[in-house]
């Protein structure tokens, strides 16, 4: 469904990708682990256009998206709920995913609304609330919620437990593996939390220093010894 | 009490126009943290379109007066647009994501640039207009004073209130103006929502520049003569009227228009006309020392 090739991203002089490749299959939960700094959020935000791959190609559904500005790629079905939430706030839990349906023109809004609210019931109480008065937990539903609303194809998550509770990554996390089960829809997870992303996810990727340095199913990297080192250690 | 009453109705007029023009102001630098310095100049434009609109229009042998007022705001509203557009396309747009400062430098280019195209396209003279609306209303009598509103009054009052409302409801209720306010908010989670970034900052230009047309037809019907200068002053009136209000906020820029409509009247009206202008740039000036968010421009207040 996904296939990243060779993608290399610099910030001016930084090359915060050096040549990355991998590939994400239909009905997939994928994970991309590694430390502060890898370089996991620019390879999300490198799929979706902003900013461009400097080399390299990214392929959606067989289509060459690299050079597509970043509405088209969201219109193509690949919705992002980003590092740090980036709720709107000052519009209201509503108005916050009717952006997320954008992409569809706000056709099924109604229905989406309410399957967002039946995954998360305490987003149906908040409704009516600002963005900005959310709290951390709340946020991240609403930000995982407003990705749901374009009913995308692939869904991209950026460290989802951050700064949350351990009660509340359980719960995202639950909520994570219910979307990809029911819907079947596939999912690209990048995590510092490496521990909770592997066990939920199909296969996972390490990404170090711009650089994928290991890849292979959520069972063998559990295993290995060197993720278990650097990644793995305290990190439950 | 009735020279007081005076004032009011002339401040609150002269505010309506600030407040069109400011919205222009506010409304971009809310997206793109931008201060539109050619934004005067595209009042300037709407005055011109709608003079040539009136001649036009003339010849043409329309001269209902109520259709000619709704023919020339459509035209002025359309053209001015189009320059608005034109303007982001060429001097914005393409500098976006450069330094800080570029485009508002080329804004300022842009301000000359347009000032010198009207003055070589229209002449430096004053264009005067025959008055299309006379007449009015007394509403009070004080021995030999009367309080007067004229009926290009009662339009510019009227026709604002109507502007802002249906303004105000587009931006709090519409596809487009959530779209403009996510972009005010987050513009890089706007894209990432599937916005076309690019597309609604044209937008935003298109509707602060019809606005700022309207306002440019009312100073025409108003004044009764334009030139091609025009657009400076009542351009850095309309900026401290949206810095009174608090830049970023429509809400703010409709208040501070109207606010400083009315400061401009009464101090005319109470000490000197001569001094109005030193009045405003005094209140731009005092709010941007002790009070830089301006009245409304607190965080919580809904921006574009
Ligand atoms: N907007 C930016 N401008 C310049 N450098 C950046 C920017 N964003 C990230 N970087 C740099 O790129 C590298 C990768 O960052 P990032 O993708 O955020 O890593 P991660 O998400 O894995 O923590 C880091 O060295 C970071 O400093
Ligand atoms: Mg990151």
């Amino acid at each position: 469904m996904l296939e990243v090739e060779d993608v290399h991203t610099r910030y001016g002089h930084i090359e915060a990708l050096k040549g990355v490749s991998l590939e994400v299959r239909r009905g997939e939960i994928v994970t991309i682990i590694g430390a502060n700094g890898a370089g996991k959020s620019t390879l999300l935000m490198t799929i979706c256009g902003n900013p461009r791959a400097s080399a390299g190609r990214i392929l959606f559904e067989g289509e060459d998206i690299t050079e597509l500005p970043t509405y088209e790629i969201v219109r193509r079905g690949i919705s992002q709920a980003p590092e740090g939430r980036r709720i709107f706030p000052r519009m209201t839990v509503l108005e916050n995913l009717q952006m997320g349906a954008v992409p569809n023109g706000g056709r099924y809004f109604e229905e989406d609304v309410e399957q967002v609210f039946e995954l998360f019931p305490r987003l149906r109480e908040r409704q009516h609330q600002r963005g900005g008065t959310l709290s951390g937990g709340e946020q991240q539903m609403l930000c995982i919620g407003r990705a749901l609303m374009a009913r995308p194809k692939l869904l991209l998550l950026d460290e989802p437990s951050l700064g949350l509770a351990p009660m509340l990554v359980r719960q995202i996390f639950h909520s994570i593996v219910e979307i990809n089960r029911t819907r079947g829809l596939t999912i690209l997870l990048v995590e510092q939390n490496a521990y909770q992303a592997l066990r939920i996810a199909h296969r996972g990727y390490v990404l170090a220093t711009g650089q994928i340095v290991m890849e292979g199913t959520s069972a063998q990297l559990l295993a290995d010894p060197e993720v278990r080192a650097a990644y793995l250690e305290g990190g439950h | 009490m009735y020279y007081f009453l005076q004032q009011l109705v002339n401040g609150v007029t002269l505010g309506a126009m600030y407040g069109l023009i400011a919205i222009g102001y506010s409304m971009v630098y809310g997206i793109i943290g931008m201060i539109n310095f050619a934004h005067g100049e595209i009042y300037m434009i709407g005055a011109f379109i709608s003079i040539i609109s009136f001649l036009l229009l003339g010849i043409l042998g329309i001269t209902w007066v109520p259709l000619a007022l709704l023919l020339v705001l459509l035209l002025a509203m359309v053209f001015t647009a189009t320059y608005g557009w034109t303007v982001e396309r060429l001097a914005y747009r393409p500098l976006r994501g450069s330094f800080r400062l570029a485009p508002l430098i080329s804004a300022i280019g842009m301000s000359i640039f347009l000032q010198n195209y009207v003055q070589l396209l229209q002449g430096a003279n004053v264009k005067p207009l025959p008055p299309v609306v006379t007449g009015g209303w007394v509403l009070g009598r004080d021995g030999t004073f009367t309080v007067q509103i004229s009926n290009i009054q009662v339009i510019i009052i009227v026709l604002t209130v109507l502007l802002m409302t249906v303004f105000s409801w587009l931006i709090a209720k519409t596809p487009l103006g959530r779209a403009q306010r996510a972009c005010e908010q987050d513009l890089k989670m706007a894209a990432l929502c599937g916005v076309d970034v690019d597309r609604t900052i044209s937008l935003t230009f298109v509707m602060g520049a019809a606005l700022a047309a309207v306002a440019g037809l009312m100073a025409t019907l108003y004044y009764g003569v334009i030139d091609f200068f025009i657009g400076f002053l009542a351009g850095i009136k309309a900026f401290t009227a949206a810095v009174l209000g608090g830049i970023g906020s429509i809400p703010g820029a409709m208040l501070g228009g109207l606010l400083l409509g009315l400061v401009e009247a009464f101090w005319s009206g109470y000490f000197s006309t001569e001094y109005k202008d030193v009045a405003a740039f005094c209140i731009l000036v005092v709010v941007l020392i002790f009070l830089p968010t301006g009245l409304l421009g607190k965080p919580e207040v809904e921006k574009v």
